[in-house]
């Protein structure tokens, strides 16, 4: 069967991308809900908490789906990561204890309230149980994304006699400035991903001409709130991240960037096909200069190519590192110009008759999940050939005695269980889909 | 500090069981004691607000075993591997099975998802207290640190047993009987109707279940560990989890026949928490036996991390288990009363 190695990753890497298809929409979906219904308590208007049961009925199914692909990840680090575990354990196993005590607990106790409740609830009540659902999702991804932060920059640790990694500063390691720079950035991310879906279901309904009041409220809301995060998931946070890879994982940055030379004035490389036996990108359309912005501030900055780093540090897949953040980096700028071009009709009161746009906003939905799906691509193949930066590598962490026959066996497990919950999920939002938004008003 | 950790984890696991173990019982029967649709939306709705809270203690308990004590939760998962993905396999289908069952007014699509809710359900328990039972047993971890166990082999004992073997399966069946035992509990306390009387009249006779195979579980725990018995006497502290499991089980007999079903169902708590901990109590410090050697035991002390992170943890942990504990009680203020089988579109 192969390297159990390459099975491990391969398990890992698919449940966690399958997984966090849904987390991003639930994240989102949970600050347009708090939105919705916070304006629904404030002006009094129905639309707005019509419109908030149905994105809530959205979030229920998503939600189920997200909890229950997030087990087997819990699982993942003790069965598959042993080594990694048994090193690491007394260090992430704070976060991921905490993620359990302080946000699972909190989500879980008030979904159930989000989803049924809001007959039993008062309507103050009800916009309770949605800040909590916002509060918990939100506060489960910064646990989660600090223990990324650690495997990313590893700090407030120390090294004992035993090989094993020990916490020394707790501080340090939960507020770690990766972790605060990645978290902002993947949380705006998520909006985006809900936002966009809010768009989508805004300018199907008034394509199809069904649901006039609510089809003009979720194409407004989306498109307001997807113009606003698509620019900040790329300024300042996109950019802060970029500048946090830049200062603590330069070989990342330049195999991103299928950079091989150092120099001053590095350019920017738009498109263009890494050749990696040759050390050279092909065909390149570059920015002069730009790069060394991004990076570092100025024009002027050395930004280091791969050959100035000895290669056994250089992350294994750099093809798919490249592209990974070529399609990320290129899809949100399309985005920020979906959005730009949307948030203009919509000021001059052109988008609801603009059906060509509407089409696009439509058929937009997948562009967030691609490009969130690239940018986790990105940290994670930028991280190799480390599991923890610069203190283990992926290849000293995995379970030493699980046989790669038993590891492939369990993806392909997923693999079917993951076929049955994607027609699940799709057969049950379409059905929400048409059904369309209910007002318990009349 | 180590001493502490072991029982911080055993407590959540301890409460993971208590809690998942009524909404695992209620599941256990539900083709049993409720027959109609409205009685099985009954039967989904007593749990249904419950269900993921009460998960959430396996996840927290497994994230207090990580920071603490990373070394048998490496060992422990790796080892059991098939067997765990089996366990998540069952929890993934069973929560869609709970969440996704009343979304659509089609008897087939509900009979399936409560045909597969029952069946997870049923093995669940099995797996968990198979596992229980290879803590009690010994698993052959050597002096890596690691083993590799296949699922089962000819089903008996010896220094290469399989996660199922005849004793293993017995404590299998015995978490089985006793998440049913508790679950008819919760029901007949929380339902009323068909629903109530038929799990009323099953709680005596699984409760009678439950003592014959605690009898049986805890002769042959001494013959597989000679080791947890001899411990007992030395074990204050499994003195007083032993009166909370008696006493427990006092009340879930006197709860029953008079009727009082939040006494019983208290009672059977008790008497969960209180086997567990004494178990845990007498197994101290071990947590993961070594068929092989006792030279190559992991123990509360030799695969414990170091004192700040233990601190550090600790610290948050008293501020978390409140706040947990606080939202298990809302929930159940929240939901008190005799559940109501909810309109069609709206609940479990």
């Amino acid at each position: 069967m192969g390297d159990p190695l390459f099975w491990h990753r391969l398990q890992f890497g698919f449940t966690a991308t399958y997984h966090y298809l849904f987390p991003q929409l639930t994240m989102g979906l949970a600050l347009v809900i708090v939105i919705l219904k916070g304006l629904g308590l404030k002006t009094g208007e129905a639309r707005y908490s019509d419109a908030a049961r149905f994105w809530i009925r959205i979030f229920g199914i998503n939600f189920a789906v997200g909890v229950v692909t997030g087990i087997p990840l819990e699982f993942q680090f003790g069965t598959n990561w042993a080594r990694f575990s048994h090193l690491t354990g007394g260090i992430i196993g704070q976060t991921l204890g905490m993620e359990g005590m302080f946000a699972f607990f909190m989500e879980s106790s008030f979904l159930g309230l989000l989803i049924w409740g809001e007959k039993k609830l008062s309507p103050r009540g009800h916009f309770g149980a949605a800040l909590a659902l916002w509060f918990g999702s939100w506060l489960s991804g910064y646990f989660i994304i600090a223990t990324n932060a650690f495997m990313q920059h590893p700090t407030g640790f120390a090294v004992a006699a035993d090989g094993t990694l020990q916490l020394t500063s707790f501080w340090s390691f939960l507020l770690n400035p990766w972790a605060l720079g990645q978290y902002a950035h993947n949380m705006i991310a998520a909006v985006v991903t809900g936002s966009f879906a809010v768009a989508a279901v805004g300018a199907y309904w008034t394509l199809k001409g069904i649901h006039p009041v609510q089809a003009d409220l979720n194409l407004r809301t989306g498109t307001i709130l997807g113009l606003i995060f698509s620019v900040l998931v790329a300024f300042p946070t996109g950019d802060l991240q970029g500048k946090l890879v830049a200062k603590y994982q330069p070989i990342a940055l330049a195999a991103m960037e299928g950079r091989f030379e150092s120099g001053p004035r590095a350019a920017l490389t738009l498109i263009g096909q890494p050749n990696v036996p040759i050390r050279k990108i092909e065909n390149p359309i570059k920015v002069p200069a730009v790069l060394s912005f991004i990076a570092y501030g100025t024009f002027s900055s050395n930004v280091q190519g791969l050959l100035a780093f000895p290669e056994e540090l250089w992350p294994q897949n750099i093809e798919l590192l490249y592209y990974s953040f070529h399609i990320m980096a290129g899809l949100g700028t399309l985005m920020i110009g979906l959005m730009g071009l949307a948030g203009f009709l919509l000021w001059r009161g052109r988008l609801a008759s603009t059906r060509s746009v509407l089409w696009l906003l439509m058929l937009a939905v997948p562009f967030p999940y691609i490009a969130t799906t690239a940018g986790w691509a990105v940290a994670e193949f930028g991280r190799q050939p480390w599991l923890v930066y610069g203190v283990l590598r992926t290849s000293q962490g995995s379970s030493p005695l699980v046989h790669s026959g038993h590891t492939a066996f369990t993806t392909l497990g997923f693999a079917g269980i993951f076929v049955v919950l994607s027609m699940l999920w799709l057969f049950l939002i379409g059905r929400e889909l048409a059904h369309g938004p209910d007002s318990q008003a009349h | 500090m180590a001493f502490l950790w072991f029982w911080l984890v055993s407590v959540m696991f301890a409460i993971y069981i208590v809690m998942d173990g009524f909404d695992f019982g209620a599941g256990i029967l539900h083709l049993l004691v409720a027959k109609t649709n409205a009685e099985r939306r009954e039967v989904l709705g007593a749990i249904g607000p419950f269900w993921d809270g009460n998960e959430v203690w396996l996840l927290a308990g497994g994230g207090s075993l990580f920071l603490a004590f990373p070394k048998v939760l490496a060992s422990g998962f790796s080892g059991f591997y098939l067997a765990m993905w089996l366990v998540v396999w069952c929890l993934m289908l069973r929560g869609i099975s709970i969440e996704f069952r009343s979304h659509l007014q089609d008897g087939l699509w509900r009979h399936f998802w409560d045909g597969t809710f029952a069946v997870a359900s049923v093995l669940l328990p099995v797996l968990l207290g198979a596992a229980l039972g290879n803590v009690l047993r010994g698993v052959p971890v050597d002096g890596s640190g690691y083993f590799n166990m296949p699922l089962w082999t000819d089903f008996r004992l010896g220094p290469q047993p399989g996660i199922l073997d005849w004793y293993t399966v017995l404590i299998g069946v015995f978490a089985l009987v006793t998440m049913a035992a508790h679950g008819a509990i919760f029901l007949a306390w929380k339902t009323q109707g068909p629903v109530h009387d038929r799990a009323k009249a099953l709680a005596p006779r699984l409760w009678l279940l439950v003592l014959v195979l605690w009898v049986l579980a805890t002769a042959t725990t001494s013959l597989v560990n000679p080791g947890i018995l001899s411990n007992f006497p030395k074990a204050p502290l499994a003195w007083l989890a032993s009166l909370l499991f008696l006493g427990g089980l006092a009340l879930v007999f006197a709860g029953l026949r008079r009727d009082q079903h939040l006494l019983a169902f208290l009672g059977s708590g008790a008497f969960i928490l209180g086997l567990l901990a004494a178990t845990a109590a007498c197994v101290y410090p071990v947590m993961l036996k070594s068929t092989l050697s006792p030279a190559f035991d992991l123990t509360a002390l030799n695969a414990s991390v170091g004192g700040h992170g233990l601190r550090t943890g600790l610290v948050w942990w008293l501020i978390g288990f409140p706040i947990a504990i606080g939202y298990g009680a809302f929930l159940f203020r929240f939901h008190r009363g005799k559940v109501v089988a909810a309109e069609e579109g709206e609940g479990y």
